[in-house]
């Protein structure tokens, strides 16, 4: 990406929900900080996110693409695995609307 | 969308993700929500204050610059800073040469002196043009450097991690560190920017 032709640098600015910082917590735990197991290296978390299709990686947020790496390093190394994580993912979901405030900050 | 308002709010996708992670990892015993909310906490208190406090400290002891200049990480540890196992560089701005940080491959930071990465930091234009045209990007930033003043601009790594050492402000004299401090924005800090005293 370094040198190539792009457009003008909008100083956006982005308040990170506290999801985001749950996915940076995990990100840092998962790679051996703050007493976390070492599960993962943050070369692998940007090849994965390299993986990604250029468009997803551009629709994408930022966590957006972190947490789907973070992901996909725990099934490719076994850690959990795709079927565990379609349960969980549709068990949470019929849960309903969740008050996130109490159940996931 | 305020999280912490106890509204109730479906699950985007990603959030979805997150959580089932995290409850995952719990489950199996690899994390735990203790953990998770520490980190959240510790993450929250690491914030541009940090490295203005190091820039301030900088300015107003010439032994301590000295020794950041020599080594940013042991520079770090002597304030009480925790930097983890990366090596950070600090580099100068001089009447003649103005840094700018970047980092092309991703977000490399120096996250335990300034927090989170704003987004245009990890933006695909900030990071494709700054090593290519960087007076442009500055320009673009308000910031505008005249054509004598050399740009040296540092592509991190998740290694080796830069902070800009800003040249402090000339009408600064008997300035507190405290003071001093307040005028260090992240950008200076980033090099997109330099202190103003007013």
């Amino acid at each position: 990406m370094g040198g190539l032709p792009a457009g003008k640098v909008e100083p956006t600015e982005h308040d990170y929900g506290e999801w985001e910082r749950r996915v940076d917590a995990l990100m840092v735990l998962l790679s051996g900080g703050k007493g976390g197991k070492r599960l993962m290296t943050v070369d692998e978390l940007r090849k994965n996110i390299e993986a990604l299709p250029p468009d997803a990686y551009d629709r994408m947020g930022y966590y957006d693409r972190w947490v789907t790496s973070i992901t996909q390093i725990m099934i490719q190394r076994g850690v959990i695995t795709t079927e565990e994580l379609g349960l969980k993912m549709a068990e949470i979901e019929n849960r309903g609307q969740s008050p996130i405030s109490a159940k996931a900050s | 969308m305020k999280e912490e308002s106890g509204n109730y709010q479906p699950y985007s996708y990603f959030q979805l993700m997150e959580v089932s992670l995290r409850e995952l990892l719990v489950e199996k015993g690899i994390v735990t929500d203790a953990q998770v909310a520490e980190e959240v906490e510790a993450m929250r208190k690491r914030t541009p204050a940090v490295g203005a406090g190091v820039v301030a400290k900088a300015w107003t002891d010439p032994g301590f610059k000295a020794r950041l200049l020599a080594d940013g990480t042991l520079g770090c540890i002597e304030l009480g800073i925790e930097v983890a196992a990366l090596k950070l560089v600090v580099v100068e701005n001089t009447p003649d040469v103005h840094n700018v940080v970047v980092c092309t491959l991703c977000s490399c930071y120096p996250r335990m002196l300034l927090g989170i990465p704003p987004e245009w930091y990890k933006s695909r234009n900030y990071r494709s043009r700054t090593v290519r045209e960087p007076r442009e990007v500055l320009s673009e930033f308000g910031l505008q450097l005249n054509e004598q003043m050399k740009i040296r601009v540092h592509d991190s790594t998740a290694d080796m991690r830069y902070l800009v050492l800003p040249m402090r402000p000339a009408e600064t004299d008997g300035w507190s560190e405290e003071r001093l401090a307040s005028i260090v924005t992240r950008d200076c800090m980033i090099g997109v920017a330099v202190p103003k005293s007013h």
